[in-house]
């Protein structure tokens, strides 16, 4: 490997102060697309069943030198199996797993060129934060002075030097987590994976936490294979997610890729809120196509990428925060308008989210970030209201 | 809210403790007795525990206890870890259930039966009764003692640590020796002692197992009340107390102060 971080651009403050955008950043390194580069790790039709229940089923996926890839899905989906397995605590039924070209099966844990970082930490009660952290090493048999100078590298790397003679039980939540880290990253795997590595910490701490595990990983140039069931989290930190659903892969893509553009009802209603509409495909008339719903006399006017032909029945998927809500009839010919009523307001302070019943009895929800501190006149409880979105705004799912 | 003592909390506390300690407090008192007599107060004197040490027979059966306890116990306290560890880690393997009910059927088994199942097999195997065999008995009796114990940790003790010390590089044998042991340690000395104790008050089991030259301490004891208390009895027992008493206060220190070295940050 060159370079720790060759290929992925450091963030904006790194860059001579020169503002970058995050998406801009990502779409610089793309490894999956290129079609010349080595995958790091490849699973291949891997299954696992524990009894009768199906833990993994007939999964590929590639992770490449350098990325941040996030395994999300709810509790069950097979997301910690297919980790473990990884680890080596789990042996897969069927397929094969490679990591740098080497076929995994058979190889035990102790073996494996990977560490990984525990839901629970899993930090050793009776040893001490350097002693935590020097244990990896001393299994490797390193000399002392080598050993002492990595473990005071990783304190500095972590900002736990002052606390290196503690016990574990003498530690907050989110000193742990870096004692934790730090012991995972100490022998400097090829590999680094997290279980669910900021699920046990508050939020604040959570939102900090996600940008110190970015910047490290740049900083390492480790590859990180991370577990969550927390949208945001893995939206905020991965250069790609997979969505996970019963054993399989639901979607593979950016962040911003199975936000925008889900490939199925699953991941479009798991990944944030959505508004899903039945529909039929009436009419394609490039670049527009209508589909007729229940809920609109007129129809839906949407784009007609990957729009299955007239005819079929699809489901129209549309953000809520890519609704617009007002008190006033939109003006003749816009399209896309559904008249209703305020059924429910959550505000949340940046947003508010009004949920409209439309005629019938349907539901929807609209969310409105709340940009300046004042309005006219608020939206209220059994207003009438008219909910508005663009052509481009919807998603066509067969 | 202040708790202070109630008459009522007095006088339960004082029955309690008169109930339990009066008998072993009346032994101690009278092993001090001068006189022969056993109910008859002849003034204070130590006489009878000197000589206790030139009862050869009592001291010979007392360094007989003590070497079958602490190998014993020893014994109990391997071979009871590791069914627990094999209980508590190997999953669903073959024979586990006969193999948990055979570990645990010494706890429910009347010591009669036991012994003489024990002496049963000595016998067939024409093993001579001796120190040996007193000491195995022992070993099969307590081990089930410290499997409880030990399984009962182990239970409760987080599986990722033995992972994530698989995962820095530790062999699964390895991972047990420095992590999971070192954690469980109280609970398997915990088990020693429980062992240990056990054994030194055992008279069924020894009384069937063991032959000339190996008579243990609670033996020599049982069969000399027979013929009438004996004042060294009385001082070989306060002894024994006394020795039972250090060991669980040293205990008790010890784990006091390894608490409050855990809470308070090292210099």
């Amino acid at each position: 490997m060159s370079e720790p971080g060759a290929g992925k651009p450091a963030k904006a403050r790194a860059n001579g102060g020169r503002r970058l955008n995050i998406g801009a950043v990502r779409s610089s390194f793309a490894p999956w697309n290129d079609p010349s580069a080595v995958p790091l790790v490849r699973f291949e039709g891997v299954g696992k069943r524990f009894g009768d229940q199906v833990a993994v089923e007939d999964l590929s996926l590639e992770i490449y030198p350098g990325e941040f890839f996030a395994l999300l899905g709810p509790s069950g989906c097979g997301k910690t199996t297919l980790m473990r397995m990884l680890a080596g605590f789990e042996t897969p039924d069927t397929g094969r797993i490679t990591l740098a070209g080497e076929d995994l099966a058979g190889v035990p844990p102790h073996r494996r060129p990977v560490n990984m970082m525990f839901q629970s930490y899993a930090l050793f009660p009776h040893l001490s934060v350097e002693q935590n952290i020097a244990f990896g090493l001393k299994q490797e048999g390193l000399p002392k002075a080598e050993i002492a100078a990595r473990v005071v590298e990783m304190l500095d790397l972590v900002k736990m030097a002052p606390f290196a003679r503690r016990r574990p039980d003498q530690l907050s939540g989110g000193q742990k987590q870096r004692v934790a880290l730090a012991r995972a990253v100490a022998r400097k795997p090829k590999m680094l994976l997290l279980d669910e590595p900021l699920g046990a910490l508050d939020k604040k701490l959570r939102e900090e936490t996600q940008f110190e595990l970015m910047d490290l990983q740049v900083e390492l140039g480790v590859t990180f294979l991370i577990v969550t069931h927390d949208q945001e989290e893995a939206m905020v930190m991965a250069d790609r997610i997979a969505v996970m659903r019963e054993g399989r892969i639901a979607q593979i893509g950016r962040p911003e890729e199975v936000y925008e553009t889900p490939a199925n009802r699953y991941v479009a209603e798991f990944l944030g809120d959505v508004n899903l509409f039945d529909a039929r495909v009436s009419q394609i008339d490039h670049p527009m196509a209508r589909l007729e719903a229940a809920e609109s006399l007129e129809g839906f006017f949407v784009l007609d990428d990957d729009c299955p032909a007239a005819g079929s029945a699809v489901s129209l998927a549309v953000r809520p925060e890519k609704m617009r809500i007002s008190l006033e009839a939109p003006p003749q010919g816009t399209h896309n308008v559904l008249a209703g009523e305020i059924w429910d307001i959550g505000y949340t302070g940046d947003w508010t989210n009004y949920i409209v019943e439309l005629p019938g009895e349907r539901l929807i929800r609209v969310a409105r970030a709340n940009a300046s501190r004042f309005v006219e006149r608020p939206i209220g409880w059994d207003d009438k209201v008219y909910v508005t979105f663009d052509p481009d705004a919807g998603v066509v799912l067969g | 809210m202040k708790r202070g003592a109630s008459v009522f909390n007095l006088v339960s506390l004082t029955a309690g403790f008169a109930f339990l300690y009066l008998p072993i407090l009346l032994l101690v008192i009278w092993s001090f007795n001068a006189s022969r007599l056993v109910t008859v107060w002849g003034g204070f004197s130590t006489r009878w525990y000197g000589s206790l040490f030139h009862n050869e027979q009592l001291m010979g059966a007392a360094w007989v206890t003590l070497r079958v306890g602490l190998v014993s116990a020893t014994l109990a306290t391997v071979l009871g870890t590791l069914a627990a560890v094999a209980l508590t880690r190997h999953g669903r393997f073959l024979g586990r259930t006969l193999f948990s009910g055979m570990s645990y059927a010494p706890l429910v088994m009347p010591e009669v039966i036991m012994g003489l199942s024990l002496l049963l097999l000595f016998v067939a195997l024409k093993v001579d009764r001796g120190l040996l065999t007193v000491t195995l008995a022992h070993t099969t009796l307590t081990m089930a003692y410290v499997t409880v114990v030990v399984q009962s940790r182990l239970a409760t003790f987080d599986r990722s640590l033995e992972e994530a010390a698989q995962d820095l590089g530790c062999t699964p044998a390895r991972a047990f020796w420095s992590v999971t042991l070192p954690n469980i340690l109280p609970a398997v000395l915990a088990g020693w002692m429980l062992a240990f104790t056990l054994s030194l008050d055992d008279l069924v089991v020894a009384s069937f197992t063991s032959g000339p030259g190996a008579t243990t301490l609670p033996m020599r004891i049982y069969s000399q009340v027979r013929l009438g208390v004996s004042p060294e009895i009385n001082a070989v027992c306060t002894l024994l107390i006394g020795a039972v008493a250090v060991g669980v206060i040293c205990w008790s220190l010890a784990s006091k102060w390894r608490t409050a070295a855990g809470r308070q940050p090292p210099a």
